[in-house]
């Protein structure tokens, strides 16, 4: 294959990495039917302790752990505000993020395009001298492969697994779990943690990877475009990596033609993703996939609805209490 | 594996839903729980299953008290509770449902629990495709899910919450003779609550009764229906009659018209209703009854075909427009789409009567207080609705109904209510037509379309069938009307 080209798709797969992150994470922690909507500030803010403490100590491992913790804590809040306090989940989550998005421009005054942190570049033996697939996908970065890691490894437990089975029936009907012995509430806990705690990879990913250095610009806004994507993956693992290369990819053909059109179009082509995101949401909303199927031979007809399924958990945002203790 | 219910009470604010209730249930028998709409049947059923702890009182399970956290806790020691809304994942396959809740490590062994299924289903004689998703089932197929599920998991002890409301007479029979050979054959008590006192006759061997809270009979079957009846509301209750009245001018026409039902497609159906008239819409659920109704109410689209509200095409508008010509539909889906889930019954009755910016709390909490009265609601202004019983939130629907119809489309108008608050309904329905009001209704008794239809119209695989001389036959005409349903020709 052309070498630009290969350059071009393995600059996608790494640039998507954070996104990848954030959204599978928030994937997870929906599917047990609670909506972290801090996304985007607990990116920022994570992104500036990771850097932070990776440059302090001079250790990617630290830095990473420091990410993941923040986010973390700040899923937490989110989930110990819904389960606890019964606050609304959108509205907790919605501060949150302008929160932690205000709370990183302060604190990362010092730190605006200060040192540059060496990339951590991780060529895999072997696996890398594969002809096209192994430049695209083996010799890229450590949050690169988490990444990767990330899709294969939700889609495997959501999906393959006992606890993955549970996990989506707390989401879609917390009372049915409830009744075959599930403690929902503590799932909850756990996996908006787990969720949590990949956000806070991705913004790892973010000042530890694909900008090695600290600058909000990056990264602001990108938590808002994984929430979009969660949706348009339909709450499926490879639907949504899918969702999310798609976009990185548009946005790095956006970047190589910058230089030979106008302004206006650039911007019109920014607003491409979401455009075809609306038209796809739209194509799966019922009547018009049904007027879509109809002129398509009926075979086909029922793998075409499970790939384009497209449904939230039932419970998801909801309170579970168990109804008559008080 | 016996067990016995010592001293139950629980209370909810001022209300003793139950009081100090003492019951016994030996192996291998069949029970049934009976009482009015209220009288806290459900309560002591949760309790006993672990959905809900009691303030006092203990269960022992043979002689050994037990205390129960969650329902999973009830379910381990054999006790297993069936809801009337089955509670499952909709929109997970059979197969997952059954293996939800089993604790056998990381991986789910597929092929084991499949074989497991399958087995148990045989076994009852149920048939069950594991890998449909469950959200394409009948609520029948979705009972025998739950009922398989809860017998691989041990249960000796098989408590069913208005089981027979919602399916059809095929799965209701086939629901009865499983149950009748797992008590005999394998020792399995049963406990049945139900309104429908020919259940409770075809499958109970003993009955208990409460009333307010309180038992008020334990008698063995057979025992006469009207005895039960007298012990149930403290008196007996005439039968139910229709009596003459007059027919007015057309108020309702559908001309071929073609829809889409869950399953399949209703084709070419034509009928007329003159106001005063009362027509049954009788059918397996899932046969398109429903959405036909919902159809006449603006709610769903036509494939083709066109309906008339007094002459007037009805298509394009929507439901706010045909409730301002006198058309008012009632969905079964009590919490789902009739009531709102937290809002009190005087808010409930200040949403219908939305005229003006503000709100006239006065006259909305006198209003609900005068419906509560005249349609014998058991609550009050300021009960949020979900702490009603089922009978009564039927109630409360039915007491939404603005005055003044023209056409009534109700779906299953009377389920979950018990024998006296399913005549005061209908006595309530009649009124409205007296008024000059048609009703249309759908209902899964096949008794209750018989009492009240002037005419019925049977739907059956994609056919609707008009039914004019029900009472005319020499047969039996609940008998005859199953045998339309199920697709026999008469
Ligand atoms: N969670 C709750 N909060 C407040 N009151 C409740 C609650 N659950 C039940 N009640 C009240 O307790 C009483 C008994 O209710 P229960 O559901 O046990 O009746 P039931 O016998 O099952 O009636 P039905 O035949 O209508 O289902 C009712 O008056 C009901 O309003
Ligand atoms: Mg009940």
């Amino acid at each position: 294959m052309d070498e630009a080209l290969v350059r071009t798709l393995a600059d996608i797969v790494k640039v998507g990495a954070p996104i990848v992150l954030a959204a599978i994470g928030e994937t997870i922690t929906e599917r047990g039917g609670v909506i972290n909507l801090s996304l985007d500030g607990s990116l920022v803010l994570s992104a500036l302790v990771a850097f932070v403490i990776g440059t302090g100590t001079g250790s990617v491992i630290l830095g990473t752990l420091a990410g993941i913790s923040v986010g973390l804590v700040i899923a937490l809040i989110v989930a110990v505000c819904s389960i606890e306090l019964k606050l609304s989940q959108v509205a907790v989550g919605f501060v949150l993020t302008l929160l932690c998005r205000d709370l990183a421009l302060f604190l990362g005054i010092p730190y605006r395009n200060a040192q540059v942190f060496p990339a951590t570049f991780l060529p895999i033996p072997v696996l890398k001298d594969i002809p096209t697939i192994g430049p695209i996908f083996f010799n890229q970065d450590l949050f690169t492969y988490l990444s990767f890691i990330a899709i294969g490894a939700a889609w495997w437990w959501l999906f393959r697994t006992k606890a993955g089975l549970t996990l989506r029936a707390i989401g879609e009907r917390p009372q049915a779990a409830f009744a075959r012995g599930v403690n929902v509430n503590a799932m909850r806990y756990l996996y908006t943690a787990v969720g949590g705690g990949l956000v806070g990879l991705g913004g790892a990913a973010y000042t530890l990877g694909v900008l090695p250095t600290w600058s909000d610009t990056g990264i602001a806004g990108n938590g808002w475009i994984a929430l979009a994507i969660v949706i348009f993956g339909g709450w499926y693992p490879l639907r949504v990596a899918f969702g999310v290369y798609l976009v990185a990819g548009l946005r790095t053909v956006v970047t190589n033609v910058q230089a030979q059109v106008p302004p206006q179009v650039v911007e019109l082509l920014n607003a491409l993703p979401w455009l075809l995101m609306l038209f796809t949401l739209f194509l799966v909303s019922g009547p018009y996939l049904d007027q879509l199927l109809r002129i398509l031979p009926p075979r086909l007809h029922p793998p075409i609805r499970t790939i384009l399924r497209a449904r939230p958990p039932s419970a998801l945002g909801t309170i579970f209490e168990q109804e008559g203790r008080h | 594996m016996h067990v016995e219910l010592k001293d139950i009470t629980k209370t909810f604010g001022t209300l003793r839903a139950n009081d100090s209730l003492t019951l016994s249930f030996a192996e291998g028998r069949i029970y049934a729980l009976l009482g009015e709409n209220g009288a806290g049947k459900s309560t002591l059923m949760k309790i006993l299953s672990g959905y809900q702890p009691p303030d006092s009182g203990t269960i022992f399970i043979d002689g050994r008290a037990v205390t129960f956290q969650t329902p999973a806790d009830a379910l381990q020691c054999g006790i297993g509770m069936l809801h009337q809304d089955p509670l499952d994942v909709p929109n997970l396959t059979v197969l997952d449902n059954f293996m939800l809740g089993r604790r056998e490590g990381l991986l789910p062994k597929r092929k084991a629990a499949r074989q497991a299924l399958t087995a148990h289903a045989t076994r009852l004689g149920f048939e069950i495709d594991p890998f449909r998703y469950v959200d394409s089932l009948t609520i029948g197929e979705r009972q025998q899910l739950e009922i398989v599920r809860l017998l691989s998991l041990g249960a000796r002890l098989l408590i069913l919450d208005e089981p027979t409301t919602g399916i059809s007479a095929e799965q209701k029979h086939m629901l009865f003779s499983a149950l009748k050979r797992l008590a005999a054959e394998e020792g399995m008590t049963v406990i049945l609550v139900s309104h429908k006192l020919e259940d409770v006759a075809a499958l109970c061997q003993e009955v208990y009764v409460l009333r307010g809270g309180k038992l008020v009979g334990h008698r063995h079957m057979p025992t006469p229906i009207d005895e039960l009846v007298t012990l149930m509301f403290g008196q007996s209750l005439p039968r139910p009659t229709r009596g003459a009245h007059n027919l007015g001018a057309e108020i309702l026409r559908a001309e071929s018209v073609s829809l889409t039902a869950r399953r399949l497609t209703v084709r070419d159906l034509s009928l007329s209703v003159r106001s005063g008239e009362v027509i049954g819409l009788a059918g397996l659920d899932g046969s398109g009854q429903s959405d036909f109704l919902r159809a006449c109410a603006g709610l769903q689209p036509l494939n083709g075909g066109r309906i008339l509200i007094a002459g007037v095409p009805i298509h394009g508008k929507g439901y706010a427009e045909l409730l301002r010509m006198g058309v008012a539909y009632a969905p079964s889906g009590r919490l789902e789409e009739g009531l709102v889930d937290g809002l009190t019954l005087s808010e409930h009755f200040a949403l219908t009567t939305n005229n003006g910016l503000w709100i006239n709390w006065r006259a909305a909490n006198a209003l609900a207080a005068r419906q509560i009265a005249r349609y014998n609601i058991r609550g009050a202004p300021h009960s949020p609705i979900q702490t009603l019983s089922g009978g009564n939130q039927q109630r409360t629907l039915i007491a939404l109904l603005p005055e003044n119809l023209r056409l009534l489309l109700l779906e299953d108008p009377t389920r979950g209510l018990d024998v006296e608050s399913t005549a005061w309904v209908w006595q309530q329905l009649l009124a409205r037509r007296d008024q000059g009001a048609a009703i249309l209704f759908t209902s899964p008794d096949l008794d209750e379309i018989v009492t009240y239809s002037d005419r019925v119209l049977v739907f059956c695989e994609g056919r609707a069938t008009l039914v004019e001389d029900l009472d005319d036959s020499a047969r039996n005409p609940a008998e005859r009307l199953g045998e339309l349903i199920g697709g026999k020709r008469t």
